[in-house]
């Protein structure tokens, strides 16, 4: 059978692209395939209103690895990163707030107002953070080893890992081994007796996670979180643009290796025989032969739906069915006519170029949760917002403004109602919420679109609106990541790979699963 | 506690021993009378009726019913018609056996699939992706074996509108008993003539009464375990967890078996099809299968001279016994016997058992361990063909 | 230590040997289990070892779970594998079939655990060729379970035991009965993740040889610890009751004997402590004898509790609504645990600080089996309950004590109507009650979280968890050390077996 391709790669998230460049760096002849009308997938900028760019997914592309960066040559292709002193700001009412900032000196002074022990104590929570984040990106270079896929030269890269944590010393290495299956909130609680600051540094912990920050494993999505940085909140990089410009420099990069970039083009159909992928079919029904496949689609929608569920041995449609998703993030997005003023912060709009954070305490998160266990949403949700217009002017028109706020928990499986009656209260919740420390918010609202996980999945692809393609609890990270049994970003249909957040180390604007898939890839054939 | 089935009123009144075994969690009567060979002679000569209703039975629909049922048997299921049935093991995918039955296609999309132990959630599991429910009927349909060479005659009596001399070994036809439906396939688990009737569980008293009545001048007997032990023995029949361990029990590696490695090789159909655990069934033919199962006839005259050194008269088991013993081949043991039975038919003493594979031709020779006054010793014996008995009434159509 | 010939002496702060395995006559005539009320996880070879049926020991089965349903119906599981089935199907038939796949499963996953139950925990950090020889071991084990054991291993170690259940059954009252094993004595709910470890923790049992079976023990779970006394006695050791410890005496680092709390000095080269790490290291000893790590890791050791216990005296035998009279369900387990959400409801409030006022409760009749507990036709009626938060938002243990044991017996009257009529005396323990009578810090009833942070090379302090201490002659052997708590006699075997070694240096 003649083949179109040496391999397709399927969806045109961040991931996918750097799969494609990769391959298509190494001489193979790559097409990819996207549904929607532009790439970028959970991590798109899109002119939701006229005039108005939005980062419609996560907005920051502070994860991604600085291999990916300098092997695809990246700035190159227009990737530009944009200072921002700020990393989170939490108002507080009654005109308090808490900042931390880029320099550890600033943050240190303003946490001495809030506690004493918690100023001197952050560098060294930082400083273990940061080690501890470097180690698990050191991880999330390479493919999980497990019982069915062990080859030497594996095997002896983890070694190198774990000798390098080793070298954190002994008693590091156990406190690493200690804290990763921790509860944040416990964590936390070790090190600070701020409320608030351990609510601001919370509300990361639970990432992609129906979990509160007690559920054991979210200090694990804490550090995640801060892979590759030294901030001591998150890995924060805002590119120039959008977070969209990540995909877009990855495209140009791919496309200049001369791979293939279709946008608006479904695939309906991965066609295999014997267990053998063979290509893809398209919504139009026409077919695509490639020698390889690459899904950066998720991972039961890859398999389920467009491998077919008949196609797959029962064991494998258990442990596909068993894949927590747990889609539980919603976005709120505003087209603004001016810069709101939150009441706390002293008018110095500096504090606003990071993250604005709603999570007061750690209870409060708990709490939140609470609600979506029971199948609602939030009636105090955690807000992650951003206002990426205040450092990029070429988002919004002058002097008008994008705030995009990242909403939890809002459940995909709502018990007693549906995300059609619910998405624009939740609008309306989120825009509340927000309002109570930017009293004039509302006023300033032009447009406003709220993204509720159902849309994630039936627009974005992320099924049941889960942005890390499975969520990352500890049950189902590395040599359990997509799902047991899959090793070497290999599925049970041969010459089908998952290039996607799904596969380790998982989401993100990393683009490890794609570069590490495409490294399998180029093994194998 | 067991409970009885739908024919317990009855079973429960004939079964003057008041010997009863849980199967299923049923009370199932072992012998009805103090000398169960009556009844096995009643299947071989006239006619025996057993109650079946402790068996599993799903019913499988939908527009991909087919497709399911065949992706589940080793059988190739798209080649039975309506009104057809088949015995097929189902294997996992490692190609080791679930648990075996048989198969009737009632309709183009509706079947009927009886097993031995649960099997909802496996059936469930493989019918994700294809228009197929499965659904448990156990509780709801009753059953009854009625085997024996005047097994047609006696239904012919009840049912005079269906033709049931020309109904076809392991084929089912519907039949009405008043305004009730059932269904009667020609199968069974005895090697001898026989049918098995299906009906809705509140009918089956009726249905019992109705048979019992009919039967009365052509010997009929109710049927227990212990004689039914013994024919499916002497039909070469084997049982789940007797004479292999269901994949689903099975605990460590070597308590796993193949079909092929059971003697159901021949209900393999491995030509173009994709069934759960193909893959695995075609590696082992191609690399040759480990163990065999087997028929051994064990020797008379060794039986006789191990007895007779301890001046007593063979001792065998009257009944089927299901203590699995060794079997040895030049010193070493080479499997196990799991069933064995002095057949009264055939005058032999018989067993069913799992050998080595270079130990399989039929004539050769394996020793089997025999306990005398409690001491251990080992009695010839040779690898025979199965089924030991199979009389030709068993699949021929009436002589019309 | 004494079956090797060891000159021991047993000192104990209360009147009666057992801590939390205890039987008192707290009220005339009635003899309760006063903490732990069933016994699966007591170590086999611990029993062959000391020769525990001789001096006494009988467990008897425990075979039944009830789960009575609000809607005056009821799920039933006993050892009739087909009336189990039947009761299942009620609820669900795939349900009912997957339940004996899952029984099996879980048999493969205790076997893989048992070996882990039998050794100390090797360093992981460490570069000795010793340690290293361990840890290739321990990976070799699980390595050699193949991969599909592995996955669930894994899936135990890390989930929520609803979520890992819910992987199997779908019928809900199934679903939280089972997964209420992994919210015993641990401040989790069912949907917390890491609560599957702790139900993995009560299928390690291993009675006669049947992987997790429970029973009760005659005369009470202090008819164990009677038993491993007089066991003990047999070899030649004493014990003391009425004599806590007050210090630990040691000198140039090494361990020279203890004071008692009276004052009298005993003298020794070897001193076991069987307390919570908090106790054992900053309480018997001064912390700054101590490194600075571990006086953090343990000042860090999480041992807060969050179960209480009510202990009722019966005139009469209960009466449920669901199966009104006697019947074998009064010889088994009664599981208030009617769906998962009732069990999360629960824990909800325990985790801002209140106790639930519709708790989980594990309810035992354990003179139904064993008559010698109760006078005739009289009933002891043991309620293990969660969730009793040891610190309470408002007011304090004891101001709430009472209120606490009225939400108990309310929420049983709703199952059992007559049970209010019929209660001669109530004894209610709230974690705060279990650290003021036996000691346990936080009232912890395993000694501290069976957390993943807090199992095996990290129980109870990273480095520390081969039974030492820093101070020579100073050792661990309760609860807080590897495997953990539940009456298993474990912890305190494989410390006896490294000081032993040691000895022999
Ligand atoms: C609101 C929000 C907030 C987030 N916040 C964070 C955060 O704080 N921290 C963090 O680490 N991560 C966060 N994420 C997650 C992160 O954005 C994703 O994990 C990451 O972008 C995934 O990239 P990907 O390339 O693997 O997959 P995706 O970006 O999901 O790309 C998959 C692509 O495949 C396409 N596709 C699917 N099916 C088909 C088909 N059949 N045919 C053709 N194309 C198809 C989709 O349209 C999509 O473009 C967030 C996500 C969202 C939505
Ligand atoms: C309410 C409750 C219910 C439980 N239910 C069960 C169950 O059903 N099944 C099960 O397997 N497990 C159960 N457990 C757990 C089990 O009982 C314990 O894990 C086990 O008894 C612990 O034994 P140990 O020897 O390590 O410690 P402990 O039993 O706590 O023994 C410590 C002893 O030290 C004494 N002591 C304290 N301080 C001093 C001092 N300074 N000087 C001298 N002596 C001192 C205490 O009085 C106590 O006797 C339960 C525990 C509790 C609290």
């Amino acid at each position: 059978m003649s083949q179109d391709f040496d391999a397709i790669v399927i969806g045109g998230g961040h991931n996918s692209l750097t799969a494609v460049a990769y391959l298509a760096k190494a001489g193979m002849k790559v097409a990819v395939f996207e549904q929607r009308g532009l790439l970028g997938g959970a991590a798109s900028t899109e002119e939701l209103f006229p005039g108005f760019r939005f980062n419609t997914g996560l907005s920051d592309a502070g994860l991604l690895l600085p291999d990916v960066i300098d092997d695809l040559g990246l700035t190159a292709h227009g990737l530009d990163w944009l200072e921002a002193p700020a990393l989170a700001f939490a108002p507080l009412g009654a005109e308090k707030s808490l900042t931390l900032w880029q320099d550890l000196g600033r943050t240190t002074e303003e946490l001495g107002q809030h506690s004493k022990s918690d100023a001197q104590v952050f560098a060294r929570y930082t400083q273990q953070n940061a080690a501890f984040g470097a180690l698990l990106q050191e991880m999330a270079k390479l493919a999980p080893p497990s019982l069915q896929y062990k080859p030497l030269p594996l095997l002896l890269a983890w070694a190198k890992v774990a000798i390098r944590a080793r070298r954190l010393g002994g008693r590091r290495m156990m406190e690493f081994m200690r804290v990763l299956p921790m509860g944040a909130a416990r964590y936390l609680d070790e090190w600070f007796e701020s409320v608030a600051l351990k609510g601001l540094l919370g509300a990361v912990s639970v990432s992609g996670l129906l979990q509160g920050p007690r559920a054991a494993g979210t200090a694990f999505m804490l550090l995640y979180q801060q892979m590759g940085s030294t901030g001591g909140y998150m890995a924060m990089k805002t590119a120039q643009g959008g977070v969209g410009a990540v995909s877009a420099a990855l495209a140009s990069a791919a496309g200049s290796y001369g791979a293939e970039i279709h946008t608006g083009v479904r695939v309906a159909h991965i066609l295999s025989e014997n267990g053998k992928a063979l290509g893809v079919e398209l919504v139009d029904g026409s077919q695509v032969l490639a020698k390889v496949v690459l899904s950066g689609a998720e991972v039961r929608h890859t398999l389920v739906d467009l491998v077919g569920a008949s196609k797959l041995a029962p064991s494998v449609m258990r442990r596909l069915r068993a894949l927590k998703l747990r889609g539980s993030t919603a976005s709120v997005h505003l087209a603004l006519s001016g810069l709101p003023k939150f009441s706390t912060s002293d008018n110095d709009n500096e504090r606003l170029t990071g993250d604005i954070v709603i999570c007061p305490s750690l209870d409060y998160a708990e709490q939140a949760y609470d609600d979506a266990k029971y199948g609602r949403f939030s009636a105090r949700p955690i807000l992650i917002a951003r206002i990426p217009s205040l450092l990029d002017s070429t988002l919004a028109p002058d002097g008008e403004h994008t705030l995009s706020i990242t909403l939890r928990y809002a459940p995909y499986h709502l018990r007693g109602s549906d995300w059609g009656n619910e998405k624009e209260r939740l609008g309306d919740l989120a825009v509340k919420v927000l309002s109570e420390h930017a009293p004039g918010l509302k006023k300033l609202i032009k447009q406003r679109k709220v993204i509720t996980p159902l849309d994630y999945e039936r627009d974005y692809g992320l099924t049941e609106g889960s942005m890390m393609h499975g969520q990352m609890s500890l049950d189902q990270l590395v040599m359990m990541r997509p799902v047991p049994g899959f090793v070497g970003y290999r599925t049970p249909i041969e010459g089908l790979y998952i290039n996607g957040a799904g596969a380790h180390p998982g989401g993100g604007v990393t683009g490890a699963p794609g570069r590490n898939a495409a490294r399998q890839v180029l093994k194998e054939i | 506690m067991p409970i009885g089935s739908p024919f317990h009123s009855r079973t429960d009144a004939l079964c003057r021993t008041q010997e009863w075994r849980e199967w299923s969690g049923y009370f199932a009567a072992i012998s009805y009378q103090v000398s169960h060979e009556v009844e096995y002679y009643s299947v071989r000569n006239a006619a025996g009726l057993l109650d079946v209703s402790p068996l599993f039975k799903y019913e499988i629909t939908g527009s991909d019913a087919g497709q399911l049922v065949d992706r589940i048997m080793t059988r190739n299921i798209g080649k039975c018609q309506v009104g057809q049935v088949v015995y097929s093991p189902w294997c996992d995918e490692r190609g080791k056996v679930i648990d075996d039955g048989t198969i009737a296609r009632l309709g183009e999309t509706r079947f009927r699939v009886t097993a031995a132990d649960p099997n909802l959630r496996w059936f469930q599991d493989c019918s994700s992706g294809l228009d197929a429910q499965v659904r448990d009927v156990s509780v709801e349909v009753a059953a009854l074996a009625l085997q024996g060479p005047n097994a047609r005659n006696i239904l012919k009596q009840i049912f005079t509108k269906i033709d049931l001399d020309r109904l076809p070994y392991y084929h089912a036809i519907e039949a009405k008993l008043g305004i009730n439906r059932l269904e009667i396939s020609r199968t069974g688990y005895t090697g001898d003539l026989g049918y098995e009737l299906w009906i809705g569980a509140d009918n089956a008293e009726a249905l019992w009464d109705r048979v019992m009545e009919a039967g009365q001048g052509f010997g009929l007997q109710p049927l227990g375990l212990a004689a039914l032990d013994m024919l499916r023995v002497e039909a070469g029949l084997l049982l789940i967890d007797v004479d292999y361990t269901s994949a689903q029990h099975a605990r460590i590696p070597s308590q796993y078996s193949s079909p092929i490695e059971i003697g159901l090789g021949w209900a393999v159909d491995l030509a173009h099809r994709d069934f759960i655990g193909a893959e695995a069934l075609r590696a082992e033919k191609q690399r040759g299968s480990l163990r065999k199962f087997v028929g051994l006839e064990v020797s008379w005259e060794a039986l006789d001279e191990l007895f007779d050194e301890v001046d007593l008269p063979p001792q065998v088991a009257g009944r089927a016994s299901r203590m699995p013993v060794p079997l040895y081949a030049g010193g070493k043991q080479i499997g196990q016997a799991t069933s064995m039975l002095f057949s009264p038919i055939l005058k032999k003493y018989i067993a069913l058992a799992t050998v080595e594979a270079a130990h399989s031709q039929v004539g050769g020779r394996v020793e089997m361990e025999i306990t005398v006054e409690y001491e251990r010793k080992r009695a010839e014996a040779r690898v025979a063909k199965l089924p030991f008995f199979d009389p030709k009434r068993k699949k021929a159509l009436a002589h019309s | 230590m004494a079956r090797a010939g060891k000159k021991v002496l047993v000192l104990e702060k209360r009147p009666v040997l057992g801590g939390a395995t205890v039987s008192e006559e707290v009220y005339p005539g009635f003899r309760y289990s006063v903490f732990s009320y069933v016994v699966s996880l007591l170590r086999p070879e611990i029993i062959r070892d000391l020769q525990l049926p001789k001096h006494g020991l009988t467990i008897l089965p425990l075979e039944s779970t009830l789960t009575p349903l609000p809607d005056g119906d009821y799920l039933y599981r006993d050892s009739d594998k087909w009336a189990t089935y039947r009761n299942i199907q009620r609820f669900s038939a795939r349900d009912a079939d997957a339940y004996g796949e899952y029984g099996r499963d879980m048999y493969f996953m205790a076997k893989a655990v048992k070996y882990i139950l039998g050794i100390r925990p090797p360093d992981p950090t460490s570069l000795h060729p010793g340690e290293l020889l361990r840890l290739a071991k321990l990976g070799k084990h699980f390595l050699g379970l193949g991969a599909d054991k592995l996955h669930m291993l894994v899936k135990l170690m890390t989930m929520s035991s609803a979520e890992f259940l819910e992987e199997w059954f779908e019928s809900d009252p199934l679903i939280a009965t089972l997964s209420s094993s992994g919210i015993i004595g641990t401040f989790l709910g069912p949907r917390s993740p890491g609560s599957a470890y702790v139900l993995l923790h009560h299928y390690m049992g291993e009675i006669d040889g049947v992987f997790r079976a429970w029973g009760f023990a005659k005369g009470g779970t202090g008819g164990i610890s009677e038993a491993i006394a007089s066991s003990a006695r047999a070899f030649g050791a004493e014990m003391r009751t009425d004599s806590g410890v007050a210090e630990v005496a040691i000198r140039n680092g090494q361990v020279k004997g203890v004071v008692l709390e009276n004052g009298a000095e005993i003298d020794a080269d070897i001193v076991v402590s069987s307390l919570d790490p908090k106790l054992t290291f900053l309480t018997l000893l001064n912390p700054e004898e101590l490194p600075n790590e571990l006086v953090d890791s343990v000042r860090g050791f999480d041992t807060y509790g969050s179960s209480g216990k009510v202990n009722l005296a019966l005139d009469a035998a209960p009466d449920l609504a669901c199966l009104p009279g006697l019947g074998p369900h009064l010889r088994g387990a009664i599981s208030i645990s009617p769906n998962v959400d009732y069990l999360e409801r629960a824990y909800d409030q325990a985790k801002y600080g209140q106790f639930s006022e519709k708790p989980y409760i594990d309810v035992v009749l354990p003179s139904m089996i064993d008559p010698h507990m109760a006078p005739p036709g009289k009933h002891v009626m043991s309620c293990f309950v969660q969730y009793a938060p040891y610190q309470l938002n408002e007011g304090t243990w004891p101001e709430q004590r009472e209120a606490f044991g009225d939400a108990v017996v309310n929420t049983l009257s709703e199952y059992i109507p007559n049970l209010k009529k019929i209660i001669l005396h109530r004894q209610v323990l709230s974690p705060w009650d279990i650290e003021q009578t036996i000691g346990l810090s936080g009232g912890n009833i395993f000694q501290g979280e069976l957390s993943l942070s807090q199992l095996f090379f990290l129980r109870p302090a990273p480095g520390y968890a081969d039974y030492r201490t820093p101070i020579r002659g100073y050792y661990q052997c309760g609860s807080a050390t590897h495997p953990g708590g539940g009456i298993t006699g474990a912890p305190g075997r494989l410390a006896a077996l490294e000081i032993l070694k040691d000895g022999k240096l």
